[in-house]
This record gives C-alpha cells, structure tokens and sequence, in this order.
C-alpha cells in the first residue's frame, strides 16, 4: 500500500448526520475514480464517487460481486450461500432472481398496499399508548418491514412473532456473535421446515413456490431457506432506516410536507427525492474486475477491487443540479437516483420499498401531525453499519 | 417516436411500468417487460425517455 493513498472514512459531519461525508464532493471534483485504503492493513480498491461513472461500473459485465474472488474489496473475505444471490455471479444469480421477479412485480405488491396499511394502522394503535415519548425504531420502523415480509412469504401469523424476534437479532449490533449465529440458525430452521411443510401443502404464498421449485430440481429445500432469509435480511433494516431517515429530513423540511398529499404522483415523486437524498446503503456497493476495462479514461484491471459510493453519485451535481444537496421533493430528475443500484443487481424489492414508504410516510405525519423528536432526547445513529439510519428515534406527538 | 424492448436483457425492476403505465407492463408469470404501445402518443414521451434513461438493464430502443 502506497502512504499516499487515503483511507475510506465514513464518518459525517456532526451537524449533518443527513449527508454524506464531506469529502465525497472533494472526490468527485478532482478524483472521482481513485485509490483509496478499507483501512490500516486492509486492502486498496477504486473509489467511483460520480453518476455516470457508478452506472457504468454496475452495468459492466467485467464486473464480479461474488465475495470469495480475490481482490473483492472487503476486510473478510467470505463467501455466500447460492440463495444469497445479490453475492452470486451469472449464471447462478438468475437461476435465483428470475424465480422471484413474479414476486416483486408492481401489480404484485400494489396487492399488499391494504395489507401494509393495515399493519401500520395496528402498530400506530400501539405505540400511540407509549405517549408522551416511543422510539420510532422499535414502535413502527423495524416491525412494519418484518411484517410485511412475513405476508409476502407467507409465515403463519401465529409465527409472526417469533419470526421478528429472531430477524430484530440479526440486525442488532449490540448482541454478541454467538446470538446472531443462534438468531439466524433459528430462522434457517424455521424456513426450511416451513418449506417442506408448503410442498405437502401448498397455498398462495412465495414459500410454496419456492418449494414447488425444489420439487422442480431448480435448487434444494436449504437454497429455498435461504432465499426466504436473504429476502428478510434485505428487506427488513433497509425499509426501517429509510423510514426513520424520511421522518426527521421531512421534520426539518416542514414546508415541504403538503407535496406528499398533492397526488399519487407527487408523492410518488417525494418518495425517491427521500431515496435519493439520504441513500441508506452508506458503504456503497463493492464489485471486483474480472477482466480489464475502461471507465472515465481510467483504467480498472481484472482483480481490482472497487467501491461504488451510492450516496456521493446521488449528490453529484452534474446530474442533479446545484441543488443536489438540497431536498427537494418536487425534484422532477429524483427518480434516476441509483439508491438501489444499478445493472442486473438492481434491487429487486424496490416496488415493495416504495409501497412500503408511500404508506407510512404520509400517515404517520396525517396521524400525527405534532410529530417531532422529544425534547431533551437525542437520535442517536448507526455510523459504522452498511445501512445507515437512526438506531433510536425517540418522537412525541 | 417508436419504443422497441429487449425482453431478454429486463430484470423486472418494474420502474417502466411505475412511470408510463400506459406504454409498459409485466408479464403475469415471470415480470418481464411488456411493451403495449410500439408507437406512443406524445403525452407519453416524456414519460418513455425517463423509463428508458432509468431502466437498470438498459433494455430500451427508444427512436424519434
């Protein structure tokens, strides 16, 4: 590792746990492709800080997220199980995606939005008890996903709970390795016996059909387990940090409240400005070269590490104005943000995400429309997760 | 303005269909892309050319 070479710091401005790190302009003005450090010891990889270079990166088919190549830019180096298809390269990746894009369809999730009202509804009746002060986090943000998911897969409702004790584990950072070893074996378990349960006898859920393709010979009931967990991993934490990071950015804009009741495509609208701007997936996205090739005069040799940072693309200027550090729900580019990413991985729950969002976050502002954080009570946020959000959101109403 | 679609390269992100409604939709069994409208009316151009510009898989031709 050459001295000069500077080590990947996310660490925000203290006054603006909103943004991004500041230096991430800096990059983009003078270096948006360049060497950085994951730290002392670590290895090094590209930094692609600017748009149009982050969807050229993610739709090059030189590129590789399979974590056990060499060079993959990570501090522990792993790899993943088949189910785990977001970490799986083709042609094993779309054996995976293409049984679950019937999922995921928008019509398909537009046919949860009621049942998603209908278990935010049920989470505001509890936590509006908990007055004068509830962590949002735990009242509404984290439940409302697993819920939801729950629906989608079809656990049984009288295992609901046992299904969002065991995911709220797997996402807690302050439980101990063995916890979370035992948390996810749970699931595994739960899942795989809830698979062959569904191939004896089937209903209308995914687990079913996951299970109708284990009798199929796609893959085996274990990869059908772990799709269903892969599904509650990336779905779960994701939707809540983006839940309590659209509340406080739209408690600090205020004025621009009344656009998320000015009609279904306004609101729609607001919803990817919030995606946009505050860009949860904070560790961006890492890739490793398979072959040589070019991007922005530079050239990326085959075992090059890179990390493509979401959330510097998404403030880059040069596709989202001047403004790009402002909110502005009226945004009329908000949509070509790449808070999803971008290429043959591009978030396949992001129809789901987006219901989910133009659910709760009208709502619970129309429910509570004194909503606001608790005097004398501080948020307090997750710096150093791949997904960044409010670990505690204490709010009174 | 003619839209022609590259159904193999689609990986259901569902955005088109989210945007122009009128012009796209998905298959009832796999979510693919569906192009209903080869030759859309001018209200919807916009509406096609932002599709196109976010679709992840790059799967539009879109012609004047």
């Amino acid at each position: 590792m050459k001295a000069d070479v500077p080590v990947l710091s996310m660490t925000r401005e203290p006054e603006a746990p909103l943004d991004p790190p500041s230096q991430y302009g800096g990059f983009r003005r003078e270096a948006p492709i360049t060497r950085i450090s994951l730290g002392p010891g670590a290895p090094t990889a590209w930094l692609v800080t600017r748009w149009e270079d982050a969807r050229a990166v993610l739709a090059n088919p030189a590129t590789s997220t399979d974590l056990s190549r060499p060079g993959y830019p990570s501090r522990t180096p792993m790899s993943m199980p088949p189910g785990f298809f977001l970490f799986q390269d083709n042609p094993i990746h779309d054996v995976f995606r293409k049984v679950l894009t019937r999922e995921f369809m928008v019509k398909r999730i537009e046919a949860l939005r009621e049942a998603t009202a209908r278990i935010f509804d049920g989470l505001m009746d509890e936590l509006v008890v908990h007055r004068p002060v509830a962590d949002l986090v735990e009242a509404v943000a984290l439940p409302l996903p697993s819920l939801v998911i729950s629906e989608l897969l079809g656990v049984p409702y009288e295992d609901h709970v046992f299904f969002q004790e065991h995911s709220k584990v797997l996402i807690d950072n302050t439980v101990t390795g063995a916890q979370k070893a035992a948390a996810q074996g749970a699931l595994g378990d739960y899942l795989e016996t809830l698979v062959e349960r569904r191939r004896k006898e089937p209903r209308d859920d995914l687990i079913t059909r996951l299970g109708q393709q284990v009798d199929a010979g796609t893959f085996t009931t274990r990869d059908a387990a772990d799709v269903g967990a892969f599904l509650l991993f990336a779905g779960h934490e994701t939707t809540a940090n983006m839940i309590g990071l659209g509340v406080l950015a739209l408690l600090e804009h205020p004025d621009q409240l009344p656009r998320l009741y000015a009609g279904k495509a306004e609101l729609a609208t607001a919803i990817e400005e919030l995606l946009r701007y505050l860009t949860i997936a904070q560790s961006g996205l890492a890739r490793v070269a398979i072959e040589d090739f070019t991007v922005d005069e530079t050239t990326i040799q085959a075992g090059d590490g890179l990390i493509i940072m979401l959330n510097s693309a998404n403030r880059d200027e040069a596709i989202f104005s001047a403004t790009a550090d402002e909110l502005d729900l009226g945004r009329a580019n908000a949509r070509q943000h790449v808070a999803f990413g971008y290429g043959i991985h591009q978030c396949l729950g992001q129809p789901l995400a987006r219901m989910e969002l133009q659910v709760v976050l009208p709502e619970l502002f129309r429910r509570l429309p004194n909503l606001r954080v608790a005097d004398r009570q501080e948020v307090i946020y997750k710096p150093h997760a791949a997904a960044y959000g409010p670990a505690l959101l204490p709010v009174t109403w | 303005m003619q839209v022609a679609v590259d159904v193999p390269k689609c990986v259901a992100s569902g955005q088109c269909v989210q945007i122009a409604p009128e012009v796209f939709d998905q298959r009832d069994d796999d979510g693919m892309v569906v192009l209903l409208d080869e030759a859309p009316p001018p209200a919807e151009h916009d509406s096609v050319h932002e599709a196109a510009l976010v679709c992840p898989a790059a799967a539009f031709l879109v012609t004047a």
